[in-house]
C-alpha cells in the first residue's frame, strides 16, 4: 500500500502556546485513521491544518506526492482533501439539498454562457448535480429532509449532512472530526457502519478524530494518540488502548498503578 | 390535499408583475416629459441600483456604503461621450481631444461608465477584499469621499463644483426598463446558479465554504465588480435623466439611500428591489407637501423641513425592529414570476383559471393557516452538552 498523506515534523504554535508540536503520521491510502486524545490536545489544529485553514509555523505536509504546506484551503479541497467540523459548519440558511449541491459542484469550471444563457448543457449538468447530491443524502440516509433548510434538521442529522456534503466532492481524503459527537449509541453505532459503507464503496481514505471509543476500534486500522500537542502513542488500535502512556493521559498517573 | 395560495396564480403574477410594468412603461414613454413618468423612472433606476447592491450586500456578505462614487463614475464618463463637443469645450475644456470630439451611442456610453466603475472596483477591491470583516465598509465610505473631491476639485474636466448641465435627456423609460429587464435577469441567473450557490455559501459559513472549493477573494472581487458595473450603468441613466451632474448629487445622501431602499425591500432578495425601489421613488414624494406645509382634516399643518426624511429614518427603523428582512425577506417570487415560462403560458391553461378560485376558497376557508411546512418527524434539536 502507498502512502496517501504524510506529515513531518508538524508545529503549530499560537504566541506562546505549542498547540501542535512536532506531530509526525503516515496515512495509508484506503486506510482508516484515528486521532484520539485528551480535551485541548491539538486534534482539532491537526485537521486544520491538513486542510489548510491553519498554515503550521513548521513542517511538511505532503499528499499524493505534491507539497501542499501554505496551500490555499480552496485549492487542497479540490486536490482531495475535504473535511467536517467539530462545531458543524453547515450553510444555515440553504436547504440540506443546496448545501450538498455546494459539495457536488466543487470541480466545476465557471460556465457563464450556459449561466446567462440557461442552455441545455448547463440544465443538464444542474440535474446531474441535484442527483448526485440526492444519492448522497441517500447513502448518508438523510434524503427525506432533502428540501428542509438545513439548520432546522436535528443535531445527529446535521452531523450526517456534513458528511454528505464533503462526500460529494469526490474526495480522496476525508478528514472526520468528531463526527459522533452528540449522537446516542444506537445512532453512532449507525455512523460507524456507514463510514465504512462509503469508504468500501468509493475507495476513501478516512482520518476520524473521535473521543467514542466504541466507534474509534470499531472503526479505525491505526491510531494516532496525542495529549498536550504532541502524539504520545500510535500504533493498532489494540496496544494504543493498553498503552500505558495513554491510560495515563486520560486517567492520569494513579491509574496506571492501580492497574499493575 | 394542498392549499392553494395566491402565490400559486400564475395569472395573478403576469398581472402583477409583467402587465402592470408594462403599463407603466407604456404610460411612461406616451408622457415623456410628464411628471408620473419622472416618477416611473427614477422607479426603474433605483430597482437596477438595488438590485446591483443586493448581489454585494445581500448575497455575498459583504456590505457597501459606497455605490454612489460608482454612480458617479458611470455618470461623469458617460456623459463624455454623450455631451456635444461645443458643450464639452465649453464646461470640460480640460479633456484630450479624441474625448472631446468623441461621440457614441447612449447604451454604448453607459456600458463605459460601468467599465470605468469597474476599474475602479477592482483597485479598492483587490487589496481589500482578501482580508475579513468589513473593511470594504470603510473603504467605500471613503471612496465616495475621494470621487467627490476629484470632482469638485479637478475642473478641467469635471467643471468642478458647479457640475455639467445640458445632458441630453436619453434616459427614456424604455430604456431603462430594457436595462431594467436584463439586469434582473442576468441576476437572476446568477444567484440560481452555480455562481450564486457558492456567494451564498460563502455568506452563510466563509470556512466551510472555502474547504469546499471556493475561492473567497475571487468570488468577492467578482461580484463586486459586477454590482459596480450596473452601477456604474445606472448612474449615467441617473445623470441622463436629470441631465445635470454635480459631485454632490452623489454623495452620502445618495448613497444611504439606496442602502436604505436595499434594506427596505429586503437584501436578500433580488426581488426586494421592486418593492424598494418604487417605495424610495413615490413616497418622498408623497411626503414633501409635509415640508411646506399642508392642509390636513381642515387644519393647517406648519412648515416642517425635513420631515419626510424623518418619516424614512422612522421607517427604516420600523422595518429593523419588526422584519428585519425587509419587505420580502428571502423570497424570489417577483423576478421568478417576470423569467418564469409558466407565467407567460398560464394564460392559456384551464387549470390556471381554477386556480385563482381555489386560492380565493383556500383563503376564505383560512386552509392556508395550516399549510406550515412541518419536518416528517418529532425533532429534538437541542445541541447536546459537551
Ligand atoms: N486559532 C487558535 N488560536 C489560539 N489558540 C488556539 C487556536 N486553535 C486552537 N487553539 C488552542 O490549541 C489547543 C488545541 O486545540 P484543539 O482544538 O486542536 O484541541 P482538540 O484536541 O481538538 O480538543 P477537543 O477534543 O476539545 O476538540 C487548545 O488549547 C486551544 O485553545
Ligand atoms: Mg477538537
Amino acid at each position: 500500500m502507498s502512502v496517501l498523506l504524510e506529515a513531518s515534523e508538524l508545529n503549530m504554535h499560537f504566541k506562546g502556546l505549542k498547540a501542535v508540536n512536532n506531530f509526525n503520521a503516515q496515512i495509508e491510502k484506503g486506510s482508516i485513521c484515528g486521532l484520539i486524545g485528551t480535551n485541548g490536545a491539538g486534534k482539532t489544529t491537526v485537521i486544520n491544518m491538513l486542510s489548510g485553514v491553519l498554515v503550521p509555523t513548521s513542517g511538511k505536509i505532503i499528499f499524493d506526492g505534491k507539497n501542499i504546506t501554505g496551500v490555499r484551503p480552496d485549492k487542497i479541497a479540490k486536490m482531495g482533501i475535504t473535511r467536517t467540523y467539530q462545531n458543524l459548519r453547515l450553510f444555515k440558511k440553504m436547504t440540506v439539498l443546496e448545501n450538498v449541491i455546494i459539495g457536488a459542484q466543487m470541480h466545476d469550471k465557471l460556465d457563464p454562457l450556459g449561466i446567462v444563457g440557461n442552455t441545455i448543457p448547463h440544465k443538464r449538468r444542474e440535474a446531474e448535480l441535484k442527483d448526485k447530491s440526492m444519492e448522497m443524502l441517500k447513502v448518508m440516509g438523510i434524503e427525506k429532509y432533502a428540501d428542509h433548510i438545513s439548520g432546522s434538521l436535528p443535531y445527529g442529522s446535521q452531523r450526517k449532512l456534513e458528511i454528505a456534503r464533503v462526500l460529494a466532492a469526490d474526495p480522496k481524503l476525508l478528514l472526520l472530526d468528531e463526527p459522533a459527537a452528540g449522537m446516542n449509541p444506537q445512532e453512532s453505532a449507525e455512523l460507524t457502519e456507514i463510514i465504512r459503507g462509503i469508504r468500501d464503496r468509493y475507495g476513501l481514505t478516512i482520518l476520524l478524530i473521535e473521543h467514542d471509543m466504541k466507534v474509534v476500534m470499531g472503526l479505525c486500522e491505526y491510531i494516532y494518540c496525542m495529549a498536550f500537542g504532541e502524539i504520545i502513542s500510535e500504533g493498532l488500535p489494540e496496544a494504543v488502548r493498553n498503552d500505558p502512556k495513554v491510560i495515563e493521559a486520560y486517567l492520569g498517573r494513579g491509574a496506571v498503578h492501580a492497574e499493575n | 390535499m394542498r392549499t392553494t395560495t395566491f402565490k400559486d396564480c400564475n395569472i395573478l403574477r403576469l398581472l402583477v408583475f409583467v402587465i402592470l410594468p408594462l403599463c407603466a412603461i407604456v404610460y411612461g414613454a406616451s408622457h415623456p416629459s410628464g411628471y408620473y413618468a419622472g416618477l416611473i423612472n427614477l422607479a426603474g433606476i433605483y430597482i437596477i441600483l438595488v438590485a446591483s447592491l443586493n448581489l454585494v450586500n445581500g448575497f455575498s456578505g459583504m456590505f457597501s456604503m459606497g455605490h454612489a462614487a460608482f454612480m458617479a463614475i458611470g455618470a461623469y464618463i458617460s456623459a463624455f461621450f454623450t455631451l456635444t463637443p461645443a458643450q464639452k469645450m465649453a464646461s470640460t475644456p480640460g479633456l484630450p481631444e479624441w474625448l472631446i470630439n468623441a461621440n457614441l451611442p447612449f447604451v454604448v456610453a453607459l456600458i463605459i461608465g460601468g467599465a470605468c466603475a469597474v476599474v475602479v472596483a477592482l483597485i479598492i477591491g483587490y487589496p481589500v477584499l482578501r482580508f475579513k470583516g468589513h473593511y470594504l465598509s470603510i473603504v467605500t465610505l471613503g471612496l465616495i469621499v475621494i470621487v467627490r473631491a476629484v470632482l469638485d476639485n479637478e475642473g478641467e474636466y469635471t467643471n468642478g463644483a458647479r457640475g455639467i448641465t445640458g445632458l441630453p435627456p436619453k434616459s427614456n423609460t424604455v430604456v431603462i426598463f430594457i436595462i431594467m429587464a436584463i439586469v434582473l435577469y442576468f441576476l437572476f441567473r446568477l444567484i440560481r446558479s452555480q455562481y450564486g450557490r457558492g456567494l451564498i455559501a460563502m455568506r452563510d459559513d466563509d470556512v466551510a465554504a472555502q474547504t469546499l472549493g471556493i475561492n473567497l477573494a475571487s468570488k468577492k472581487l467578482s461580484a463586486f465588480c459586477i454590482s459596480a458595473f450596473i452601477t456604474g450603468m445606472a448612474g449615467g441613466l441617473f445623470g441622463h435623466m436629470q441631465s445635470v451632474i454635480s459631485g454632490k448629487f452623489y454623495y452620502f445622501d445618495l448613497s444611504f439611500r439606496v442602502v436604505q431602499t436595499s434594506i427596505i425591500g429586503g437584501m436578500f432578495s433580488l426581488s426586494g428591489a421592486v418593492p424598494g425601489g418604487i417605495i424610495m421613488a413615490y413616497l418622498p414624494e408623497v411626503l414633501a407637501p409635509l415640508e411646506t406645509g399642508v392642509k390636513l382634516f381642515g387644519h393647517q399643518l406648519p412648515e416642517m423641513y425635513g420631515a419626510s426624511n424623518l418619516i424614512m429614518a422612522i421607517i427604516l427603523i420600523l422595518i429593523i425592529i419588526f422584519r428585519r428582512q425587509g419587505l420580502m425577506g428571502e423570497h424570489e417570487f417577483i423576478v421568478e414570476s417576470m423569467f418564469s415560462k409558466d407565467t407567460y403560458t398560464s394564460l392559456f391553461k384551464k387549470e390556471e383559471y381554477l386556480n385563482i378560485g381555489r386560492a380565493f376558497r383556500d383563503l376564505f376557508t383560512g386552509k392556508w393557516r395550516k399549510s406550515k411546512k412541518a419536518l416528517p418527524e418529532d425533532i429534538d434539536n437541542t445541541p447536546p452538552v459537551v
